[in-house]
């Protein structure tokens, strides 16, 4: 054995496999290890992930699309929950007003919510990160400017922005707002209302970052900022970029069923949970209990894992906190 | 003989230290300059190593920043092998350039991207210039210098956190390598680390510039470091160059009062008993320097001229007490 390799493994104990693929790697981490200590936050992430599958699986699972009129049958309405004494094959949670089955109309709501918050989050994030390297890189006039347009956004509840962007839409749009417009619409509306808190954190970190010098030596052979920001900053970024992405889903969501409970979200047509809720708030006087009892607790169940998973995040990527 | 390698003319650099605008015009105060950098002139012949020594805000990091081109100076100018790094229409002769100078940092902890692995870090000169086509020949390249700065070929698949600061800053200059540099500019490579390492990573440096015929300038407030290194060196103070001279003669010879007193604060091993010049007082707050030279509150040779009148810089002394008084010995 020639000596630089005798060296090499006195140097290097513990560290021997230098690449042990990435799945390895997961296993091994740190965040991994504290996410297997965590007994909340593995029933929440079980929790989420198994929103998502539903949600993924929506059509097979329901017993009919709650968005096709003609599988609707008036004769089917206000049925009460399968368990008590007016219950109904196949009618799980029962139906609502329109024959419309509660299970089906959850699945798919929850479809809905899911894809308007991911894609809000991540067009809030698209915008937020892009906004908040430019000003933080540049700094000066640049930051000053994109900076005063975040502080004058963040003087207003997200929800109020969410709303204007709403109604403009609306009143621009009138009656050419189909059902998958407005969910485009909402996702706009969201992801302009959320952009300021990836925009201020970003910026944060890149200017403790761009002081580094490891950017000095990516500067110095040459490469152009745009190169320099998104390969050697932005992943430096990332940490507390994934811990709001993920607080933030549970806000996009949130938003989205305020929007439709207030009747400027989601038509009933093509309800989401905030819909759905506001669908059965009509009827909780009527007795008919169900039909907003179950959207409304899939829907804080849904708000609270996301939310776990997020607090945890946070506390596993602190490093004091380690 | 040709023209030096590096010439450095007159540089100056001035930082804008005032408040905000809203904040003047409201609180009152005016525009506020920090002269960190002041006509400062040097040349470095090829092979050699210049040192820059001073204390904490001499303006060693501005000069080093601007020679290599990381920060535009207010002005004079530098020039490298013929070509200037400040004008504007030589800009592509700088692009070819710009691959032949590199440099090593302080600190081996932020100098390497953490989210590299070492490959890409030592790798990313390589591929910025398109020195070498095809995956496996850079890879054996990365292998390579990574041989010639003593570590493993295989810690390439490694992340910079996998190592001790020695060690990483072996990666830091197998990275200056990479392009075929001829000029590397050393900031304090070696302040970051234990003594022992010190001299493991001073002696690498010393045999690659043997090796390759490399030309150095480097920074340093540990004159110790700096007498084992430099062929010939620079002393600065409150942004001037107060003392240039060859190595050999600035350590047997200090002509400046202030390299006497920097001289006399290096601790002696041998217990010879020589005379020293105490260190009092600190360095002057550069926003508002004493007038003069701007070393008169701490000079124990200063006299009326000094306090009025701003030293040149004279056969390698810029002392009104060297240049035109006699010196006590």
């Amino acid at each position: 054995m020639s000596e630089a390799v005798v060296r090499h493994k006195v140097e290097d104990r513990g560290s021997r496999a230098a690449s042990p693929g990435w799945f390895r790697r997961t296993l091994d981490s740190d965040l991994f290890y504290s996410f297997r200590r965590s007994k909340i936050t593995m029933i929440a992430a079980g929790v989420t992930l198994l929103f998502f599958l539903l949600a993924i699986f929506a059509s097979a699972l329901a017993v009919q699309n709650p968005f096709d009129p003609a599988q609707l049958q008036l004769m089917n309405s206000r049925i009460s929950p399968l368990w008590t004494a007016d219950g109904q094959s196949p009618f799980l949670l029962g139906t609502d007003e329109q024959g419309r089955d509660v299970f089906s109309a959850i699945l798919y709501g929850l479809r809905i919510s899911l894809v308007v918050g991911v894609l809000g989050v991540l067009f809030s994030g698209a915008l937020g990160i892009l906004l908040g390297l430019t000003a933080g890189y540049f700094g000066g006039a640049v930051d000053g400017l994109i900076m005063r347009v975040a502080d004058v956004q963040l003087s207003f509840p997200a929800i109020l922005i969410a709303l204007l962007i709403n109604g403009i839409a609306k009143s621009v749009l009138g009656n050419r707002l189909d059902e998958m417009s407005m969910l485009g619409v909402l996702v706009l509306a969201i992801g302009l209302s959320f952009w300021v808190q990836y925009a201020r954190t970003v910026r944060g970190s890149v200017m403790v970052e761009k002081n580094k010098d490891y950017v000095a030596a990516a500067q110095l052979i040459g490469l152009p900022a745009p190169v320099i920001m998104l390969r050697h900053v932005l992943p430096n970024t990332m940490g507390p970029i994934l811990v709001i992405a993920t607080i933030n889903l549970a806000l996009a969501i949130i938003t989205e069923a305020t929007l439709s409970f207030l009747g400027s979200g989601m038509p009933e047509t093509m309800p989401s949970l905030g819909t759905l809720i506001r669908i059965g708030n009509n009827y909780l006087f009527a007795g008919e209990w169900w039909i907003v009892a179950f959207p409304g607790l899939a829907l804080a169940a849904l708000i609270l894992s996301i939310n776990l998973l997020g607090d945890w995040l946070r506390d596993a990527l602190n490093p004091k906190l380690r | 003989m040709s023209a030096p390698f590096v010439q450095v003319r007159n540089l100056r650099r001035v930082f804008d230290v005032s408040k905000p605008w809203l904040n003047r015009v409201l609180e009152g105060g005016h525009l506020e300059y920090l002269k960190a950098v002041d006509s400062v002139t040097f040349d470095i012949r090829k092979g050699e190593t210049f040192a820059l020594v001073g204390e904490s805000g001499s303006g060693k990091t501005t000069v080093a920043r601007m020679v290599v081109g990381l920060l535009p100076p207010s002005s004079g100018n530098v020039l490298i092998d013929g070509v200037s790094m400040t004008d504007p229409r030589q800009a592509p002769a700088r692009r070819r350039l710009r691959r032949r100078i590199q440099m090593i940092f302080q600190d081996p902890y932020a100098s390497l991207n953490p989210r590299f692995r070492v490959d890409a870090i030592i790798a990313e000169p390589i591929r910025a210039f398109d020195l070498i086509q095809g995956e496996r020949d850079i890879q054996a390249r990365v292998g390579e210098l990574l041989s010639l700065v003593g570590l493993h070929p295989d810690d390439r698949l490694k992340y910079p956190h996998e190592f001790s600061g020695g060690q990483r800053q072996r990666i830091a200059i197998a990275r200056a390598l990479a392009s075929d540099a001829e000029f590397i500019v050393c900031d304090e490579p070696t302040s970051a680390l234990d003594v022992s390492v010190q001299a493991q990573i001073l002696n690498l440096m010393r045999d690659l510039q043997d090796k390759f015929g490399l030309t150095y300038m480097f920074i340093s407030h540990n004159l110790a470091v700096v007498r084992h290194m430099a062929s010939r060196v620079g002393v600065m103070y409150l942004g001037r160059i107060v003392e240039i001279a060859e190595g050999r003669e600035l350590f047997a010879r200090p002509r400046m009062p202030y390299t006497k007193m920097l001289l006399g604060a290096v601790p002696d091993l041998a217990m010879s008993g020589r005379q020293r010049v105490p260190v009092k007082g600190d360095i002057p707050n550069p926003i508002d320097p004493p007038p003069g030279c701007a070393f008169n509150p701490r000079c124990p040779l200063a006299f009326d001229l000094c306090r009025k009148e701003t030293p040149e810089l004279i056969d390698g002394v810029a002392c009104h007490a060297v240049n035109t008084a006699p010196v006590p010995a």
